[in-house]
């Protein structure tokens, strides 16, 4: 199904290298756009497919490799080249102003926009025109802050227009619309090309792709896997190409000690704000002595769902029983204080202090006991004891127990939090991407203590972008998408495909109809 | 005891650099600031020398310990609310209105022994103060308002009602100079050598020295404002109260600048005259800034200041160089103080990436 190199391209990425400090993010990578044709770009968080367009319209370098326009290699130094030659992004995150109008908007950083008095009367007539020719409906004079999230895009996607854009990317545009906004895009984006406008679509949405899409290039781990034509594929190829590799299972796993509900979760729901919410009626059990997986695309609704079960958001409605407790209404502090442990997402911004001494982090959830000073002050012989122990006991390596956090190695960093939150012997945990960015010694290390807290009979719950992670760890899995729960899996009965249509969006009930 | 060995291994190191680093700073901005003084077509060496004298000379060195005095405590307040993530720029409508509440329990409450009255003065400028900075706190609790701003903001209205106050409701002698009373003797400071300036106002600023050190390092509340000040997330997520912290260490901080104004007035001026803390507020930003935001530093740093302050008069009156090359000279130290924390930081990242390649 690769399809041969054609005739008409108007965007072509050569061999495309990105190296950051410590991440090679892109890695031979080859794109080719087709004029007039809407190109999508699938691939999981990480794949690299944010670094890719960020180079496409200028905002970094690429380390080595071409970008070619219309048959010209092109070198941009900054998102205002990029913007000369046509290319025209709308970010996943709208680069507006909201007290501004839509027509000041569309000047900001326009070549024309006049240099004492803003060409405002013209620009915003051109708009006007710009509306009317592409079904774009918009009032010019228009607030942003007063739109709706929908027609911010079309704000944005205006803005592009009027600058010039003839290849549009759009960054997983549908994230933030509801299906009718959604459906009125995809008329959009199909106007648009009638009239000779090349879209690129990022996107992990396979449904969506498979709508709208012509040809697709899927990126994996920085690199291209292949371009299909899209009419080609399945859902599920779309699928397996996406998550790749199959999935081993090689852990070890003493079975059945599955003991009563830990933790029950009722149509938990979060709402962002009148109308849509970030999490809709979650409901699952984490038993004893099971490791419960959530899966899915990064920013489907996990933070969320990890800050209302450890205090951080205060669920909207439903509830989260844990001992007799609520803990979508509890404070932080209670429920850390019975029981609960969190390794958080981001060991850097959440889980450490990077400016302070081993001790000082190993204590950070344990300060305020007795165990750490009777009184008002610290015990500093307690601590150094405690701290010497959990060094040895979880083989952190550092040079001394004085060391500041930020100076060890990413590895040691993460054991750190895995020894402060395990530690504790919490009857709860709750482990959020434990294992990301680890190289292979330390994802073994931190894998066997999570299933060690399992067998002790601990309730985990894992929640990791890695389906692999999730799917060798978990005894039975959620998959999350756009804040629902798509459906609850046992791994040893299931596939990759079957997952990454979940994490795509589809119900397990419809995949198994 | 070897659980100290291991500790002074790994922070030895660490602290060497960091007093490298200041005493280079001083060094350097004395060099240029000399350098200077050439370029008026002065003698350096006399100008240097004579502040020196002015500074650590007999007889002139307790001018430095009582221009010491308030920068200790204004350098506390900078520092405590540093360590808990604010930034402090408030002290000296801090150091006004203590020196407000010393002066009205000083001077109108009569009739009380000195073992009452001096300590209820001091408590008095303290909650001053504090209630002064914690407005700024609730601000940004509350309304997520800048402390930055906030405290400037507060600095004007400290200040503009001093001024007013002096001339109207509190005037000593109604068309007089504008000061207010005299705060009462039981209320005063008692000197420690005679013939100078130096009083027991020094001993209760090293105190709290000692005290924010204690609360900083060893209590647990000090623990929470550090997390809360380097990962407000990290607080979070183990359940500190950021917000409370937030209010507790601004009521602390401006209390110690209310301190501050309320020592300089019972020990040192007896009554508060216009603009009477004269930038001490603003350089203990500055003393903080040199002394790291630890007790140990801001001692040296807000000496290092005192001395500036004590000498440049004296390099005024012996060499004839005007005694704005100082504030040049001070000006210079803290230009240097917070370019060489930048270059030890990149030389930090960059080991850090060399050790990330080794181990990739």
């Amino acid at each position: 199904m690769e399809t041969k190199q054609n005739e008409n391209i108007i965007l072509e990425m050569r061999h495309i290298y990105k190296q950051f400090p410590g991440v090679l993010a892109n890695a031979d990578i080859c794109l080719n756009v087709r004029a007039g044709e809407v190109h999508a770009l699938l691939g999981e968080n990480g794949a690299g497919k944010s670094t890719l367009m960020n180079q496409l319209c200028g905002l970094i370098k690429p380390t080595s490799g071409d970008i070619v326009i219309e048959g010209k290699v092109v070198h941009f130094n900054s998102a205002r080249d990029a913007m000369a030659i046509g290319i025209g992004m709308v970010h996943q995150h709208f680069m507006l102003v909201p007290t501004m109008t839509v027509t000041e908007n569309c000047l900001i950083g326009a070549t024309d926009a006049g240099y004492l008095k803003l060409n405002y009367k013209q620009a915003a007539k051109r708009i006007s025109e710009l509306a009317e020719k592409y079904n774009l409906e918009i009032d010019p004079e228009a607030k942003v802050g007063d739109l709706a999230v929908g027609q911010r895009q079309r704000v944005e996607i205006i803005k592009a227009l009027y600058r010039g854009a003839k290849i549009l990317i759009l960054d997983e545009p549908t994230s933030v619309l509801t299906p009718q906004e959604t459906g009125e895009l995809f008329n959009m984006i199909r106007s648009l090309t009638e009239k000779g406008f090349t879209v690129l679509f990022i996107s992990h949405k396979l449904n969506e792709i498979k709508e709208i899409c012509d040809r697709v290039t899927v990126l994996r781990l920085g690199r291209t896997e292949g371009t299909y034509n899209v009419a080609e594929c399945t859902v599920n190829d779309l699928a397996r190409l996406m998550v790749g590799r199959d999935v081993s299972f090689s852990i070890e796993r003493k079975e059945g000690t599955e003991g009563e509900a830990m933790v029950q979760v009722r149509n938990l729901t979060l709402a962002r704000d009148a109308h849509t919410n970030l999490l809709t009626d979650i409901s699952f059990d984490v038993h004893a002595g099971e490791v419960f997986g959530i899966a899915g695309v990064d920013g489907n609704g996990q933070n969320e769902l990890v800050e209302c079960l450890t205090g951080a958001k205060h669920a909207t409605s439903g509830t989260a029983m844990y001992e007799g407790k609520d803990l979508g209404k509890e404070s932080t502090r209670q429920i850390m204080s019975s029981g609960v442990s969190h390794i958080p997402a981001d060991r850097h911004k959440a889980g450490l202090i990077l400016g302070m001494h081993l001790t000082e982090n190993l204590i950070l959830q344990d300060y305020y006991t007795p165990k750490f000073g009777k009184g008002a002050l610290l015990d500093n012989r307690a601590i150094d004891t405690y701290a010497s122990e959990l060094i040895e006991r979880f083989a952190i390596k550092t040079p001394s127990r004085y060391e500041y956090a930020g100076s060890l190695s990413g590895g040691n960093q993460q054991k750190v939090i895995v020894a402060r939150e395990l530690s504790r012997n919490p009857k709860f945990l709750i482990a959020m991407h434990p294992t990301r960015g680890l190289d292979v010694g330390a994802i073994e290390y931190i894998h066997g203590q999570i299933m060690k807290q399992r067998d002790d009979g601990a309730a985990v719950l894992l929640v990791s972008t890695e389906l692999e992670e999730v799917m060798k760890l978990s005894d039975r899995i959620g998959v999350l998408f756009e804040g629902k729960l798509m459906g609850i899996v046992n791994p040893s009965e299931t596939t990759v495909e079957e997952i990454g249509l979940m994490m795509g969006g589809t119900r397990l009930e419809d995949i198994r109809k | 005891m070897k659980i100290d060995k291991v500790k002074l291994k790994s922070t030895a190191n660490r602290s060497l650099t960091s007093v490298g680093v200041s005493v280079a700073a001083v060094v350097i901005a004395l060099v240029i600031g000399m350098l200077l003084v050439v370029a008026m077509q002065k003698n350096p060496m006399k100008a240097f020398t004579s502040m020196v004298n002015g500074a650590f000379g007999p007889g002139y060195f307790t001018e430095t310990l009582v221009k010491m005095t308030p920068l200790l405590l204004t350098g506390i307040s900078f520092a405590l609310c540093n360590r808990c993530g604010l930034t402090n720029l408030g002290m000296e409508g801090q150091m006004y209105i203590g020196a407000l509440f010393a002066t009205l329990v000083g001077a109108y409450v009569t009739g009380l022994p000195w073992y009452i009255h001096v300590p209820l003065c001091l408590i008095a400028g303290f909650i001053g103060g504090g209630l002064w900075c914690l407005i700024t706190g609730l601000l940004k609790v509350f309304c997520g308002a800048s402390e930055i701003i906030t405290t400037v903001m507060l600095n004007m209205i400290a200040q503009f009602l001093i001024e007013y106050l002096i001339n109207g409701p509190m005037i000593a002698t109604p068309g007089g100079n504008p000061q207010t009373k005299n705060v009462l003797a039981s209320a005063r400071l008692g000197t420690l050598i005679k013939g100078s300036r130096l009083n027991w106002g020094y001993f209760i600023a090293l105190g709290c020295i000692v005290l924010f050190w204690l609360f900083i390092s060893r209590s647990k509340k000090g623990y929470e404002v550090r997390v809360s000040g380097m990962n407000p997330t990290a607080a979070l997520y183990s359940g500190i109260n950021i917000k409370k912290n937030i209010l507790l260490v601004t009521f602390l901080a401006g209390g110690a600048a209310g301190l501050a104004g309320c020592i300089e007035i019972m020990g040192v001026q007896k009554c508060i005259q216009s603009a009477f803390a004269s930038g001490y507020g603003f350089d203990g930003i500055a003393v903080s800034l040199i002394g790291q935001n630890s007790p140990v530093g801001i001692v040296f740093g807000a000496l290092l200041f005192g001395a500036f302050r004590a000498g440049g008069n004296n390099m005024m009156r012996k060499a004839q160089v005007p005694d704005s090359i100082v504030n040049v000279i001070q000006a210079l130290v803290i230009i240097m103080v917070i370019g060489s924390q930048m270059v030890l930081e990149i030389m930090n990242e960059q080991k850090l990436r060399k050790q990330a390649r080794k181990e990739a």
